[in-house]
């Protein structure tokens, strides 16, 4: 896997016409999105906008009801969410989601094995993935939770959950990594310390995140999307994004872009 | 090639399909959550020593068993102690709730009795045969039944268990209907094993081996999967984890076990009736499952010993209503311990 999201013209990750029906209710609709390989993307958008409809159409969790989707230029539509994990595309969940009764240890070392095939193994012990151990430390160790490597996922603060989630997404080395709300929830140092850590560790992949924390958006994000009604509002860097009165009008409603004009 | 199917009704939300998954987690939670223990992912904090010790004493009283109970007692609690072990593999370990389980204990049962009847094979190969083939019968059960989460997992298995049933009491010709397989010889190299005293220790080190695969498979790379599929489905799936085709190695390792544990019933009863495909038999498997202590392994151990002891003691009282009794001990025991007889006793020894 790595980082060979670059390969050739191809966007890393490409919806085209995205749609997702839900009993006749669009959530998200028709939804063009190319992510350039190597940029950090951000989607933003106001509650219900579909923004994770989005992120469970691009990682197989839900079937779209019409569209594609293109990994570096592949045709991965109609995946399970399992093919699209080994296929090097990973994600986060924006409501933490864990194994409850297993460590933070066990949960980077699952993960790690992953994409071997000792998980088959049901005549060998369970110390063989021992050998995952030091990796999984050092995955830990990165996201700051190495002195609650033994503690169950039940156990966990949220804010440390958040960062196993991350650390999670971090073992399968994938090539595109989509984060649903990394820092939703989180203090104020906790997220300083993911937005550090998703600069570092953006070199080589492609990064997509559903963030609300407009600094954060700011600090990271190359290009902006912003969904409104499952529909894209307006795409572009940053600044522009930021600017633009549609996006404030979606925000904040009218009265809001009267005020920044005065 | 399954990857690329993704049916709209399994895939549908990532949310539904956490949720349903989690509703039949009728397990013990929050197991030493509150003190933030470590907690090994599939069993037990007991200390190393003790584990051994445990291990002794149950083989001590499992080498003495045929002499404080009748011989026949002891055969039958070590079949249903592989049957509930299997049970419990898929229930407590990968959250499926299997309620037709009884189809590969009988179809396995007369497998096997068919094996010995015409082939007069030792017993140990017509046993073997017998789990083998409710191994067949589990490929396209556990197939269709994988793909459905909570009720409707325990539904298709009911329901396919029910045809099994329905079609054992139609093909005469092979299972002889209501008057059953009869005089299922009990060969090994000539011995003598008329005796229910010998035979139960003939049998013993397949009943061993029986266990020890599933102890095994638990404490396995594959067993630490189960566990997170049990939590997590969906988060299993998102690393990378084909959660269908574990559940399904789940299945069949699950149906061999209780293949297994059918197919040394017949040979200990030399007698295979329509009753080892009942439903009531699936409730029996889950009941001892449930009462033990489900996601342990020493529980269905200890349910399977419990409940056989108990309706051996209530028939021989004279008792008709046996069930009546089971029953009000199954409904008592749920509403006192949560966590059945062993899953109690565990967590007390665990909090102290
Ligand atoms: N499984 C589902 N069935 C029916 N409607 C759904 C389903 N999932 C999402 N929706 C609806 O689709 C819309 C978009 O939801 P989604 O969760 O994608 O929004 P979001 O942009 O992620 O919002 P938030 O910022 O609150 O996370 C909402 O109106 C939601 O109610
Ligand atoms: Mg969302």
């Amino acid at each position: 896997m790595g980082s060979e999201g670059s390969a050739g013209q191809h966007p890393a990750l490409r919806a085209r016409g995205l749609t997702k029906e839900f009993r006749g209710f669009r959530a998200v609709d028709g939804v063009d999105l190319a992510v350039a390989a190597g940029s950090v993307h951000a989607l933003v958008g106001p509650n219900g906008a579909g923004k994770t409809t989005l992120f469970n159409l691009l990682t197989g969790f839900a079937p779209p009801t019409a569209g594609r989707i293109e990994l570096a230029g592949v045709d991965l539509t109609g995946l399970a969410p399992e093919g699209f994990a080994r296929r090097g595309v990973a994600r986060s969940f924006q409501i933490t989601s864990l194994f409850g009764q297993l460590t933070a240890l066990e949960h980077v070392e699952l993960a790690l094995q992953s994409g071997s095939s000792l998980g088959w193994k049901f005549w060998r012990s369970a110390k063989l993935m021992r050998r995952y151990t030091p990796r999984a430390m050092e995955l830990l160790d990165m996201v700051g939770l190495a002195d609650l490597a033994h503690t169950t996922a039940d156990a966990l603060a949220y804010g440390r959950k958040r960062a196993l989630e991350l650390a999670l997404a971090l073992a399968l080395e994938p090539s595109v990594l989509l984060l649903d709300e990394p820092t939703a929830g989180m203090g104020l140092e906790d997220v300083d310390r993911t937005v550090a850590l998703i600069a570092a560790i953006r070199a080589g992949r492609t990064v997509v995140m559903v963030e609300h924390n407009m600094s954060v958006v700011g600090a990271l994000a190359d290009r902006v999307t912003v969904l409104q009604s499952g529909r894209v509002l307006v795409e572009g860097p940053y600044d522009e994004v930021r600017a633009d009165e549609r996006v404030i009008t979606a925000y904040l409603g009218e009265g809001a872009v009267r005020a920044a004009h005065s | 090639m399954s990857e690329q199917s993704a049916p709209e009704q399994e895939t549908a939300a990532a949310g539904s399909v956490a949720v349903e998954d989690q509703a039949v987690g009728v397990r013990a939670e929050a197991r030493a959550t509150a003190t933030g223990t470590p907690v090994p992912a599939g069993g037990t904090i007991v200390p190393r020593w003790l584990r051994w010790a445990l291990v002794g004493s149950a083989l001590v009283v499992a080498l003495w068993l045929p002499n404080g109970l009748y011989p026949t007692v002891a055969v039958d609690i070590a079949c249903w102690a592989l049957f509930a072990v299997a049970v419990d593999l898929l229930l407590g370990y990968t959250g499926l709730m299997s309620f037709g389980h009884a189809a590969f204990w009988g179809t396995s049962a007369y497998a096997t009795g068919l094996a010995a009847i015409n082939w007069g094979l030792p017993f140990p190969v017509a046993v073997l045969l017998g789990a083998l083939a409710a191994v067949v019968l589990a490929i396209p059960v556990g197939y269709l039944a994988v793909k459905r989460v909570g009720i409707y997992f325990a539904m298709v298995t009911l329901a396919f268990a029910q045809m099994v049933y329905y079609i054992a009491n139609q093909w005469r010709s092979v299972t002889q209907g209501e008057n059953g397989l009869q005089r299922v010889p009990r060969e090994l190299f000539g011995l003598d094993l008329t005796d229910e005293y010998y035979f139960y220790y003939a049998a013993l080190p397949i009943v061993a081996g029986g266990l020890f695969l599933v102890w095994r498979a638990v404490h396995s790379p594959f067993g630490r999967v189960l566990v997170a599929i049990r939590d997590n489905p969906a988060r299993a799936r998102a690393l990378g984890y084909p959660v269908h085709r574990y559940k399904l190695a789940a299945f069949l390792l699950s149906a061999f076990t209780a293949g297994l544990g059918g197919g040394l019933f017949a040979i200990g009863h030399r007698f295979v009736s329509l009753d080892v495909l009942h439903w009531t038999t699936s409730g029996k498997a889950v009941i001892i499952v449930v009462l033990g202590g489900i996601g342990t392994l020493w529980g269905p151990v200890v349910g399977a010993a419990g409940v056989t002891r108990l309706e051996d003691w209530l028939s021989f009282a004279g008792f008709e209503q046996i069930g009546l009794v089971t029953g009000a001990i199954f409904v008592l025991t749920v509403l006192i311990f949560r966590r059945g007889l062993w899953g109690t006793l565990a967590h007390w020894l665990r909090r102290r």
